[in-house]
């Protein structure tokens, strides 16, 4: 009893010094970073969403699917070349909260695990980080609509 | 009956004091453009080195680091009679497809980073006790694959904490053998091991390795001194492995509480010594290949040259696996130290 007291004690010494001795992560930089490149990358969407309606004669409905696409596509692009991961290093959360974050997630694994073959490397890996999203994403959409069904009845 | 080549609990005394007869490290691209850059015998031109997987780029380096240390000591393939040696990945597969091709009898050994000590102690012991001469120890690893393994894929947009580290792309690999007539220039060679408990004091967070790590390194020099009585000025320098920034003030600060100062002037960590700060490594190099690449390339020619009389080798290795720690558990640290001193004609 005495030895496992001693032991908890060390272990809360530890997590002490270690609290103190590593570096922490920049927040205030980390949030402004994201809020530039997040808001830049809402408003190259905009951007895209009104050639699509003023332009190119779409509707409201058919210019969110054109924006959507579009950033993916130039998600995936910069992705396949290299580019993205170096601007996500930099922009943190403003990258991973538009629709370009979730693109990333399905290309890179899709890319990493190639060597294991179409099937069980590419096909079997693609939703790794992706799925997570997917399942609870998914998950609370269906129960947000049970519930607008029976509030609404 | 008494193991007569045992000081007290932990720590190994080798009678014959097996030589290094030579080593040779192979190492990626990044490596090559940090600070010990022109020290390495190869450096790669891309990480993938030519081959069809980052797998097998790892494998490739380690067999290129082997055949270039059997070129230096000028022993044929034939000539060695064990490797001993591993890798992070699982199955350590990077080192069975090297000893697949080398066709030595071959030992795998899993330590995590701890791995190139590791492998000096066993390899030190099947030396010292006539199981076998020359004995080949190999140690690798690759940024890609343990990226792969452990955390997200390379293309993945993420941030990295400022306390993680940068996994070594290369291998090393360290040629032991008995001794033989003393030679004109000054030799490295192996008097005593401390082989280490495991220790874990409750670290989860798999950003902080050195973190989970440096509690080991401690018990291992404070094992090490306790069992033999010396102390750590006897040494030109104490060398961890791959502590980094945050481990090693770990280390100095948790040796002062155990009652055993470190005097900060003679501490050197590898992951610290193979980037330069400029190279974005965060809090320094990691994995096996880090101590085994440093060892070959900057602390061995060092003592050959008669710089360092006494060096305390120790490899420091984070034994987690992505499962146990997804599943909540802690990181159990592990730390191996061997004693290599140089010998001969200065």
């Amino acid at each position: 009893m005495q030895q496992s007291s001693s032991k908890q004690d060390r272990i809360a010494q530890y997590k002490a010094l270690i609290a103190r001795l590593t570096p922490k992560s920049k927040v205030g930089q980390g949030a402004l970073r994201a809020f530039w490149v997040g808001g830049a990358i809402c408003v190259l969407g905009q951007v895209i969403s009104d050639i699509g309606t003023r332009m190119l004669g779409l509707t409201l409905m058919q210019a969110s699917s054109l924006t959507s696409v579009t950033l993916v596509f130039l998600t995936a692009l910069l992705t396949g070349i290299g580019v993205f991961d170096v601007i996500a290093k930099y922009a943190g959360a403003g990258t991973v909260v538009p629709i370009t974050g979730f693109a990333n997630a399905m290309v890179s694994p899709a890319m990493e695990f190639r060597p294991e073959g179409w099937v069980l490397g590419t096909g079997a890996r693609l939703f790794t980080i992706a799925g997570p999203v997917l399942v609870y994403g998914v998950s609370a959409s269906v129960i947000v609509g049970i519930v607008y069904y029976f509030i609404y009845l | 009956m008494q193991a007569e080549n045992r000081i007290g609990y932990q720590t190994i005394e080798y009678k014959t004091r097996p030589w290094i007869m030579a080593s040779a490290c192979a190492v990626g691209p990044r490596e090559g453009q940090g600070p010990l850059g022109d020290c390495f015998d190869l450096v790669a031109q891309d990480a993938a080195f030519g081959q069809d997987s980052y797998e097998q780029a790892e494998a490739a380096l380690l067999r290129e680091a082997c055949r270039l240390c059997l070129a230096k000591a000028n022993i044929g393939e034939k000539g060695v009679q064990a490797m001993v040696g591993g890798d992070l990945l699982n199955q350590i597969m990077p080192s069975a497809l090297a000893a697949r091709e080398l066709k030595f009898p071959f030992l795998g050994l899993y330590g995590a980073c701890s791995t190139m000590s590791e492998g000096l102690i066993t390899g030190g012991m099947m030396c010292d006790g006539g199981y076998a001469s020359p004995v080949l120890c190999t140690a690798s690893s690759h940024y890609a694959t343990a990226e792969r393994q452990y955390r997200y894929p390379l293309e993945y947009g993420n941030q990295r904490s400022p306390a993680s580290q940068w996994t070594v792309t290369g291998g090393g690999a360290v040629l032991l053998s008995l001794p033989e007539a003393l030679p004109g220039t000054p030799m490295a060679r192996l008097a005593r091991g401390c082989i280490g408990r495991v220790v874990d004091l409750g670290v989860t967070d798999n950003n902080n390795m050195g973190a989970a790590m440096a509690p080991a390194a401690a018990a291992t020099l404070c094992a090490y001194m306790d069992d033999t009585g010396d102390t750590p000025e006897q040494f030109d320098r104490i060398i961890t492995g791959d502590l980094g920034m945050v481990g090693s003030d770990l280390l100095l600060a948790w040796c002062e509480k155990m009652g055993h100062p470190l005097p900060r002037g003679c501490m050197m960590d590898c992951g610290l010594t193979i980037y330069d700060p400029s190279q974005d490594s965060h809090a320094g190099g990691s994995g096996c290949g880090c101590s085994a690449t440093v060892l070959s390339a900057y602390i061995l020619p060092r003592i050959q040259r008669g710089e360092w009389k006494r060096v305390l080798f120790m490899a420091t290795g984070a034994l987690l696996s992505p499962t146990t720690t997804q599943q909540g558990e802690s990181i159990p640290g592990v730390a191996h130290a061997v004693i290599i001193e140089g010998v001969g004609a200065c």
